[in-house]
Parts: C-alpha cells; sequence; structure tokens
C-alpha cells in the first residue's frame, strides 16, 4: 500500500481559520487520555488545567501577563513567516533585548531620571534587532540558512546572560545568588490593575497587535510582505528587493523580540535573573501559526499558549502532576495545527501496490 | 519491410484547451536514429512522455517488436528496453557515478562488479567514464554521458534522447554523435528529438517531423536541406501583416551590448545583445524558448540589473543599474512571461493584483498606505474595458482562466499609459478569443506611440503583430529584418541557429 498526498483543487477560507480550532479540540481530547493513562481523573485534570487557573482576577491577570510577551513576539515572527523568513531565535533576541535594556539599571542602579523606562524600551528594541541582523547579515551575504543561524544564537544569548548574572551584573548586596539588583521604580513597568501584577506591558502587546494588523493589510510595506512570501517572482516583479525584505523582517522580529524581552525583566520579573524566560520565544512560533500569522489571531493565540503555561503550574500545585504537561500541551497543539492544516491542502489517497511499484524494482 | 521496432497508430493526446498529439503515426526500425523535429509546443515531449509511459494515450495503438503493448509506467518502459536520457539530468552531486548508477538500477549489480559494467560499457562506446569519480567534478557533458550508460546497463533496444545538445558545446556535441552512431550500429534504435536542424541533417536516418501536434511530413533528412527542414517544420503559409503600422519615431527603448554569464547550468548567457524599439512600433524577438528570452527578460525589465546603467534606456535615460520601480516610473509597463507566481499572484484579489503591477504609474499609494479604493476602481476598470470575465474583483486572481488573467494582467499594464511595453509570451497558453483582444489591445497601443516589444515562440504571432522581427538563439540576437522580407526560410534558419553569421547580412533598411 502506497499513501500519497494530492494536493487539492480548492482552499477553504473557512476552513483555515477552523483549524486552529480543531487542533485545540483533538490536543484536548488527547489531553484526556494523557491524563487518564497517568492514572489522574481525566475531566478534574482538565478543568484544574484549563479553567481553574483563571477562574478570578488574579488567574486572568496572570494570563494576561503571560500573553503579553507570547503576543509581541509572534506578531514579529508572524512578519517573517509570511514572508519565507524562518526567525526561529526569537529566544535569543528575548534575552538580548533584557539585557541591553537592563544595562542601564545596572550602571545607574540610583537613578531615578523618569526617562529610564523609556531608554530602556528603547536598548531592548535596539538589542533584540542587533541580535537578529546577525542571521540577517550571514543570510543575505553568504546565503546561510537563518533557521540554523537563528537558532543556535539562541544559546549563545543565553549564555551571555548566565555569565553576566553570575558574574560582573550579580547584585553586591545579594548574598552572592546570581541574580542583578532590583530594579528602581523608575526601571519598572507601573501595574494598571491594582491587587495584580498586570503591568504596562499589556498595553504594547495591544499596541503591537494592533500596529501589526494595519501594517499587514494597508501599508504597502506589508503588501510587499505578503507578495514576497507567496510569490517571490511576483515581488521582484513589483520592485521588491529580497535581500532588504530579509533585513527589514528580521530586523523587526527582532526588535520586538527584544521589547518583549525587556518588558519582561522590567515587569513581571523586576530584576535580571538566570531564568528570565520559560521559552516565550519558542512557543511564540506556535503562536504565530495558532494565529494564522494574523495579528488578530495571534492575539487569541497568545491567550491560549499563556493558559497552558499557567495551567501547567496548576496541575503541578494541584494535582503533582509533571510540569512538563505544559510543553507536552504545547506540542500537541502545533502538531494538530500542523496535520490538519496538511489535510486542508492536501487529501490523502491510498494506492494498492499495482504496476508501478512492482515494476520499479526490476 | 521488417517488422519496425516501436510503432504508433493514431496515436492521441488531449490536454484541456488543447490537443497535444492528433493521430500520429510512427515508426522506429532497430538500428536507425529517428529524429522527431519540430518547435516548442508541436508535441514532441508529449509523445516521448506516452512512449516512455509517463502519460497515457487518449487513443491509439502502440505495439514493440510486433506484439500490442500499453507501456504503463516509466518503469515499465525501461523492463521492455525502453530508456530515456532526459534534457536535465537526475544526479546526485555528492555522489559518485557508480553510486548514482547503484542507485538507479534497483537489484542490479553492485560494487567493483557494477564499476567492471560501466568500464566496459563505457569502453565500448569511447565514453571514457571513471566509475569511481564524484558525479560534482564531472562537467555538464560527462554528465549526460553517466546518464547514457545508466540507460546503456539495462541494455535498451530504443533510447530516447530529449533535446541531449542544449547543454552541451558543440565539441561535447560531436562527440555524442560519434556514441550514438556506434550504439545504432549495435542495433540499439535512437529517438533523437531536437529543433537543431544542422544536427539532424548530420546524424539522423529519419526524421518525423510535428506541427501543432499532428505529424506533418516524413523525410529522409540526409536529403534535406536546413532550407526545406525549416520549411516543414514551421509550414509555408505565413501570413503578412494584417497592420499597416505607422512609420516609427524616436527609439523608446534602446539595448546596447547587454550581456549576461549565466548563473547556473540551466540558464542562458546572453552576449552582446543590442536593438532599439522605436515609439509606435511592435518589434518582436522569435526563437524557440530557451535561448536566453527568459534571461533577456529579467534585464529589461530590471529584475536583474546589469552592470552598467549604459546598456538599457527607456526614453533617453540609461537605467541598466535601475531596479523594477524606477524604469516603470521612466515609463516602462511590463508582462512577464508566467502569469500566475510572477504577473500575478494566485492567492490574491484582483484587487491586490492591480495594485501589484500598477501601484508605481496609478497612484495607488498615498505616502506608505494602500489606497484600496482607488485600487479597486483600478481593478475594476481593468477588467471591464478588457473584458475580464470574473465573480467579482474581490475573487483570487488564481480562480481565472488563463486568457481572463491575461487579459487583465495585460490591461492593467496598458491603462498605465506606458511609453515602453515589454511583453513576453503575450498569449502563451490563451484562448482564441483572448489571444485576438489582447493583440488588438497591443495594436492599439502602439498605434497610440508607444514602443511594444513582444517576446514570443508563436511566429503566426510575430508576423501578425510587429514591424521588425529579430531571432534569439543561443544567448544571441539577430539583427533585425523588416516583417515584410522575412520568408519562412529566413526566420526558420535563424531559429535553427544555422547560418546565423550570414544572416547577419540580410540586415533591414530600415
Amino acid at each position: 500500500m502506497r499513501i500519497k498526498l494530492v494536493p487539492r483543487q480548492t482552499h477553504s477560507k473557512v476552513m483555515t481559520w477552523m483549524t486552529p480550532v480543531m487542533a485545540l479540540v483533538l490536543s484536548l481530547l488527547s489531553g484526556t487520555v494523557m491524563f487518564s493513562l497517568l492514572g489522574y481523573p481525566p475531566l478534574e485534570s482538565l478543568y484544574a488545567f484549563f479553567i481553574s487557573p483563571i477562574s478570578d482576577l488574579y488567574g486572568l491577570s496572570e494570563l494576561f501577563i503571560k500573553a503579553t510577551p507570547l503576543a509581541i513576539i509572534a506578531v514579529g515572527l508572524a512578519m517573517g513567516f509570511r514572508a519565507n523568513v524562518w526567525n526561529i531565535g526569537a529566544e535569543g533576541q528575548f534575552t538580548i533585548g533584557a539585557l541591553t535594556g537592563s544595562a542601564l539599571v545596572i550602571y545607574f542602579p540610583e537613578s531615578d531620571n523618569v526617562l529610564m523606562l523609556p531608554a530602556m524600551l528603547i536598548l531592548g528594541v535596539a538589542g533584540g534587532m542587533a541580535w537578529a541582523s546577525i542571521p540577517a547579515f550571514l543570510k543575505t551575504r553568504f546565503n546561510t540558512n537563518e533557521i540554523l543561524t537563528s537558532l543556535l544564537l539562541v544559546y549563545v544569548a543565553i549564555l551571555i546572560l548566565s555569565t553576566l548574572v553570575h558574574g560582573p551584573w550579580k547584585d553586591p548586596a545579594g548574598y552572592n545568588f546570581p541574580e542583578s539588583v532590583i530594579f528602581q521604580d523608575v526601571a519598572t513597568l507601573p501595574i494598571i490593575v491594582p491587587g495584580t501584577r498586570l503591568h504596562f506591558g499589556a498595553i504594547f502587546a495591544l499596541l503591537v497587535v494592533a500596529t501589526g494588523w494595519v501594517l499587514f493589510s494597508r501599508t504597502l510595506a506589508g503588501f510587499q510582505v505578503r507578495v514576497s512570501g507567496l510569490a517571490p517572482h511576483a515581488a521582484r516583479y513589483t520592485g521588491v528587493r529580497s535581500d532588504r525584505m530579509v533585513w527589514y523582517v528580521l530586523l523587526g522580529a527582532g526588535g520586538l523580540a527584544g521589547l518583549a524581552g525587556i518588558i519582561e525583566v522590567a515587569g513581571p520579573i523586576g530584576q535580571v535573573q538566570p531564568l528570565i524566560s520559560p521559552g516565550y520565544g519558542f512557543a511564540a512560533i506556535i503562536v504565530a501559526f495558532l494565529g494564522r500569522l494574523h495579528p488578530l489571531g495571534i492575539l487569541f493565540a497568545s491567550l491560549v499558549l499563556a493558559l497552558s503555561y499557567l495551567g501547567g503550574e496548576f496541575v503541578q500545585i494541584k494535582l503533582g502532576l509533571p510540569l512538563g504537561i505544559a510543553g507536552v500541551f504545547q506540542g500537541m497543539l502545533l502538531f494538530f495545527l500542523l496535520s490538519c492544516d496538511v489535510l486542508i491542502n492536501y487529501r490523502v489517497e491510498f494506492r494498492r501496490p499495482g504496476t508501478k511499484s512492482s515494476a520499479s524494482s526490476a | 519491410m521488417s517488422t519496425p521496432l516501436l510503432e504508433l497508430k493514431g496515436v492521441t493526446k488531449a490536454f484541456p484547451g488543447v490537443v497535444a498529439n492528433d493521430t500520429i503515426d510512427l515508426s522506429i526500425a532497430e538500428g536507425e536514429i529517428h529524429a522527431l523535429l519540430g518547435e516548442n509546443g508541436a508535441g514532441k515531449s508529449t509523445l516521448v512522455k506516452i512512449i516512455y509511459g509517463y502519460y497515457s494515450a487518449d487513443a491509439g495503438d502502440m505495439s514493440w517488436l510486433g506484439e500490442a503493448v500499453k507501456v504503463s509506467s516509466p518503469a515499465h518502459a525501461r523492463q521492455i528496453g525502453i530508456g530515456m536520457v532526459f534534457q536535465h539530468f537526475s544526479l546526485f552531486d555528492a555522489l559518485s557515478v557508480r553510486e548514482n548508477i547503484e542507485l538507479a538500477i534497483a537489484a542490479g549489480k553492485t560494487g567493483d562488479e557494477l564499476s567492471e559494467d560501466i568500464i566496459e560499457i563505457s569502453t565500448t562506446y569511447g565514453l571514457g567514464l571513471d566509475p569511481e569519480r564524484d558525479v560534482f567534478s564531472l562537467s555538464v557533458g560527462e554528465r549526460q554521458r553517466v546518464e547514457i550508460v545508466r540507460c546503456l546497463l539495462q541494455s535498451p533496444k530504443l533510447l530516447i534522447m530529449d533535446e541531449p545538445t542544449s547543454v552541451l558545446t558543440p565539441q561535447e556535441a560531436d562527440n555524442l554523435f560519434e556514441v550514438l552512431r556506434k550504439l545504432a550500429d549495435q542495433g540499439c534504435a535512437v529517438l533523437y528529438i531536437s529543433h537543431k536542424l544542422e544536427e539532424i541533417r548530420r546524424l539522423c536516418h529519419h526524421a518525423t517531423i510535428l506541427r501543432h501536434g499532428k505529424v506533418v511530413a516524413q523525410c529522409d533528412p540526409t536529403k534535406e536541406d536546413t532550407r526545406s527542414l525549416a520549411e516543414m517544420m514551421i509550414g509555408k503559409t505565413l501570413k503578412p501583416p494584417a497592420y499597416e503600422l505607422k512609420q516609427t519615431g524616436a527609439e523608446k527603448l534602446v539595448v546596447r551590448n547587454l550581456s549576461r554569464n549565466a548563473e547556473t547550468e540551466r540558464s542562458i548567457s546572453l552576449s552582446d545583445i543590442s536593438f532599439d524599439v522605436c515609439e509606435g512600433e511592435i518589434f518582436g524577438i522569435a526563437g524557440v524558448a530557451g535561448n536566453g528570452q527568459t534571461e533577456l527578460m529579467e534585464m529589461l525589465s530590471g529584475e536583474i540589473l546589469a552592470d552598467d546603467d549604459s546598456v538599457i534606456s527607456i526614453d533617453g535615460v540609461a537605467c541598466g543599474r535601475r531596479g523594477v520601480r524606477a524604469r516603470r516610473q521612466l515609463g516602462a509597463a511590463i508582462v512577464p512571461e508566467e502569469r500566475l507566481g510572477h504577473g500575478a499572484v494566485g492567492s490574491m484579489s484582483l484587487v491586490e493584483n492591480a495594485f501589484l503591477g500598477g501601484h508605481r504609474r496609478f497612484n495607488l499609494t498615498r505616502g506608505l498606505w494602500m489606497n484600496y479604493a482607488n485600487a479597486r476602481k483600478f481593478a475594476q476598470q481593468t477588467c471591464d474595458d478588457y473584458d475580464v470575465r470574473h465573480a467579482g474583483i474581490q475573487v483570487d486572481a488564481g480562480s481565472l482562466s488563463g486568457g481572463n488573467l491575461q487579459k487583465f494582467l495585460i490591461g492593467r499594464e496598458i491603462l498605465q499609459e506606458p511609453l515602453v511595453m515589454l511583453a513576453s509570451q503575450p498569449t502563451w497558453g490563451v484562448d482564441a478569443g483572448s489571444q485576438l483582444a489582447i493583440h488588438k489591445a497591443l495594436l492599439d497601443l502602439a498605434a497610440r506611440g508607444t514602443a511594444v516589444l513582444v517576446i514570443s515562440q508563436d511566429l503566426d504571432e510575430l508576423l501578425e503583430l510587429c514591424n521588425r522581427v529579430a531571432v534569439m538563439f543561443a544567448g544571441k540576437l539577430s539583427e533585425p529584418h523588416q516583417v515584410a522580407d522575412l520568408s519562412a526560410e529566413k526566420i526558420g534558419l535563424l531559429m535553427g541557429g544555422a547560418e546565423l553569421e550570414s544572416a547577419k547580412g540580410v540586415a533591414n533598411a530600415h
């Protein structure tokens, strides 16, 4: 028996938007099976995973806190993915953005200048861009695969972070813990809902989503990005230089990842630690695809992924399940999403071993 | 006459919109080198793909060694003794010659045994192949020999060669002919596909000539000359131009000594191309596809930049190093050869596709913003003026038929009232009605004073539209000829590459 994927003639726009929902449902079903196999009551576990974490104001605010970096990074990544530029290294750009932004605090810990925070945000964006410019340069100059270079630079970035917090950036009054000083007030994002940790970064996320939306659908630049991805020849025909496109989208994605990084340390964390991201840069890839590379979709998808982080922590506390559960759910989500996409674009044909396959061995 | 090796009777194959092979009869004897001659689109490739089992014929019979046979797949074809060497090779660069051959012939010999066989065959036919060489270190000609050896190892009785010399240097081609003659002497028949007349005269014993999917002639090419072969290939009835185009004014597109090196094995180098297109004139470039037309078009449109500004001028401004946007700004409009994926994006709406080509000259942007309202108007106007049948301007461009989409693209460019119109294969694969509409649109455009360049493989089209025609062959452009002075033989000879040099003497008196 031979199995063959045959492209479908027509693509349904409705189905394109239904796949994320289908993927979500399939992940839930598989989740049920998984919880049962692990010996936990499946419905209760699912409830603990998906409902309990957001059943109060505090839980909801935590959801938005987690969704903030995801949405910001994913909008940038989506821009690149649309143009067929595969930046997998947002995690690294996030980390470097967090570091360049924090440098101001580390070197001016006493400052109470109100321009501190804006300057940090700008430096964060610049740091993310700088980190993303390395794969951009390698790609345009030597045609190096940006998937590999951006991914490998993640580990470099994390080692730089580690070196700094274990060395020069360590808080002298910090009992030798590998952590920086705690950021002073002017270097911290203000809280927008009293009694929670929900900070100003969430507003940035909404702004980024809205800007991304307008950029994609209404501007010449967004149009060129879309054409580049759909038909590179047509992009050349309309006067887009593919090298420049690589630079634009990598710098854009890097800048946004950097912004998310500095928002994270200047917001919920409040200092530089050895671990500043539970894999936001990678989860944002899932967010981008789950949101169909559309900023509005990304907004919803970031909430779903944020919930998977919260749920993971929750079932660990409530039911003693391993924290890896969150990663398993994220993985299933992407897996089902991609497989549903394949089935929407192709139909599966089963072929009996006939003259063709038997003759080919002759 | 003895039983022919291969015999086709009434083979017919239709694709949507075109009958590629129309009741074709063909007979090949053992040890014969049989030419299949025809222009691009004449149906040569379809026919050999039927013989090799890629396609199944809609009607007709095939017999092999006197017995009826239905070849179900290429593997089946190889099994009964038909081998084929394609124009483009399928070899792994990083593997050795022996490994490549080992991969291709499943369940065959391996290792040293195979190496011995390769060496034996290679010496018998003077191919000179070392089985342990890595493929990446081989020249194009040597790679072709790997493919040939791969076929010969399966002891075929018929070897199909698809345009084998299109990638070879003249010396390599000579070597190939030696090999093919030896093969024929040993009794292996060769079906040789080409449009190069001289080659066929030198090599082949028999020729079948196809035109528009039909066999139009059978002959012994050694007894013909290139002129008569060209006539058979192209047909004698060349229509005189239907319009008397007004005599021309200032040069709007000037190309001077344009050259380009081939980037890959499959692309063609352009050498020293010069021509002018004047106000109100339609200038045609004829030639069999793959002789550098695509490469030329890329440079004219600005998608690939020249090293020097002076090689291309639009409306008197040297712009060889300026990109598509600048050239459009100077007054160029461009209709590329590929409709989907180049001239238009299939999964975008007609509005967005109108924007794609029109936004520079039609002011469809406001600063950084797309002006959707104007783009919609522009798309609607294009569809109305050029009779594009569509289910609303918001439908995907990919859902339009070829003819309608081409009318849309032509309309989109013409509505920009360009000074210079560059159109490549403007009616390739479109229905007769759309073809007529497109021709009329181009003639009207020229009548309004635009300099129009049409690159096409369709001679009838060029002779109907153009004032002057030049022919491209192997990256070179012949002198332009007034269409009135052109005859079938002359243009056929130029297309076949014969007497390119001597033909230059017959330049027009324009």
